[in-house]
């Protein structure tokens, strides 16, 4: 079971990795719309398991896109971020229910699992374009893009989410 | 001491996110006053080989319209080589002031804010930081880091891009940079007040850099007014090169470019 989890986590790393880089970077909807549907990982990653093992993947994840995409450590900088305010979020979204240990993602409601999803994606777009941008002359910018390209990312996390619905978890 | 390790168990988490946030905070922040990460960058073998993959996968899709570009490239090079005053004399090596690499673009980016291509050939090609790359149609950019087999370019769709340019026909040159706003126009700054101007105008690289050959072509004037000083232009140049839809490109090597920057900091030195 446990190598399993592994296994599964594996896989997914690298296929979300490989997704992201040759399919959404070349996207370029209306010119400039590239979702980053990467951020799945942090959204199915097992509640239970080791929380500086999870952050510590999280940047790695983070590293091995920026590696491909030429944005020095953006994508690392905001996936360790959302890693580590996942537990904030979630206690916020589902209340204290989430630290029971029967708790499981596909028993709550759907309003919430959307919630949860576009909570991550807006911290994690935030994050990411006012590194990018770098000035707060632009922040209108910064708030432009986080919206249209958010929105694109969480339309297609959660086509994303309904075609591989994880039933194992 | 127990309570300091009590205090570090306490806090494990937030340490590492701490930590990791500052590595990857300092590395863009290096970058900023840096040229692009030594590290982060995708000319490197992993990331090189996949993008040289889904390359040899997608490039059957355009290949069409990449024939008609490069047969019209050539007729415009025959055309001028038809009508070239015929000269007896041999052409010598020692009159080749630019050496030319064809590559192909693996991976191409214009909706950041710093856009980088990456091409397949490195430094087995003799490819080297700070060289000039061009299209059938225009400017690209200019080589930032070189593996073996890749590299990646700075491309003028960079708010770092900074190139000599100037207008067709004139000595006047301006820098030309991005705003970061669209994809096909990018801004020629400091051209003086003086300076009569159409839309339309075209723009080529100036004489003042080493990395360009002089005359090659950027684009045209789209619109043009004087900046908040209202001593020079600020001007909208209209690209020729299709920045999303890149194949070939050349790399441009000045085979003087050593000994000109031999002798211009030397010059600096002195004063």
């Amino acid at each position: 079971m446990i190598s399993n989890y592994y296994f599964l986590n594996v896989i997914r790393f690298t296929l979300l990795v490989l997704v992201q880089v040759l399919v959404f970077n070349r996207l370029n909807f209306f010119g400039f719309i590239n979702p980053m549907v990467y951020i799945l990982f942090i959204y199915w990653y097992p509640i239970k398991e080791n929380r500086s093992a999870f952050i510590a993947l999280s940047f790695l994840l983070g590293l091995s896109i920026d590696f491909f995409s030429d944005t020095m450590a953006l994508n690392a900088a905001s996936t360790v971020t959302i890693a580590y305010l996942r537990p904030t979020i979630m206690r916020f979204v589902f209340g204290v229910n989430f630290e029971f240990q029967s708790f499981k993602l596909s028993n709550t409601t759907k309003a919430q699992q959307i919630t949860f999803l576009a909570l991550l994606i807006i911290v994690h777009h935030l994050v990411f374009f006012t590194l990018e941008v770098f000035s707060l002359e632009n922040f209108l910018l910064v708030l432009k893009k986080t919206v249209s390209i958010g929105l694109a990312t969480l339309v297609l996390c959660l086509l994303f989410g309904s075609l591989f619905s994880a039933s194992k978890e | 001491m127990q309570q300091i390790i009590n205090f570090v168990l306490r806090y494990k988490s937030f340490l590492l996110y701490f930590l990791l946030l500052t590595i990857a905070l300092a590395f863009t922040i290096q970058s900023h006053s840096y040229h692009q990460s030594r590290f982060f960058n995708s000319s490197n073998w992993v990331t090189g080989n996949i993008y040289e993959t889904s390359h040899g996968i997608s490039s059957y899709f355009g290949l069409s319209e990449e024939n008609k570009k490069l047969v019209n490239e050539n007729k415009r090079l025959k055309t001028l080589l038809f009508n070239r005053e015929t000269t007896d004399s041999i052409a010598l090596d020692s009159t080749i002031n630019y050496t030319v690499v064809a590559a192909r673009v693996i991976k191409n980016s214009f909706t950041d804010q710093r856009n980088y291509i990456t091409i397949n050939k490195g430094k087995n090609d003799s490819i080297k930081q700070d060289m000039g790359v061009i299209t059938s149609e225009g400017i690209l950019g200019i080589v930032e880091n070189t593996s073996e087999n890749f590299a990646t370019v700075q491309s003028i769709l960079n708010e770092k891009s900074n190139i000599n340019a100037k207008i067709k026909n004139s000595n006047h040159f301006g820098s030309l940079i991005w705003d970061t706003k669209t994809y096909n126009v990018v801004q020629l700054v400091d051209i003086p007040r003086f300076v009569q101007l159409n839309v339309g105008d075209t723009i080529v690289t100036g004489a003042m850099s080493s990395i360009f050959p002089e005359n090659i072509p950027i684009g045209t004037i789209k619109k043009f007014n004087l900046d908040t000083a209202k001593s020079f232009y600020s001007i909208d140049v209209d690209l020729f090169n299709d920045m999303t839809n890149i194949k070939n490109v050349y790399i441009v090597n000045n085979v003087y470019k050593s000994e000109i920057e031999q002798l211009e900091a030397k010059t600096l030195n002195n004063d």
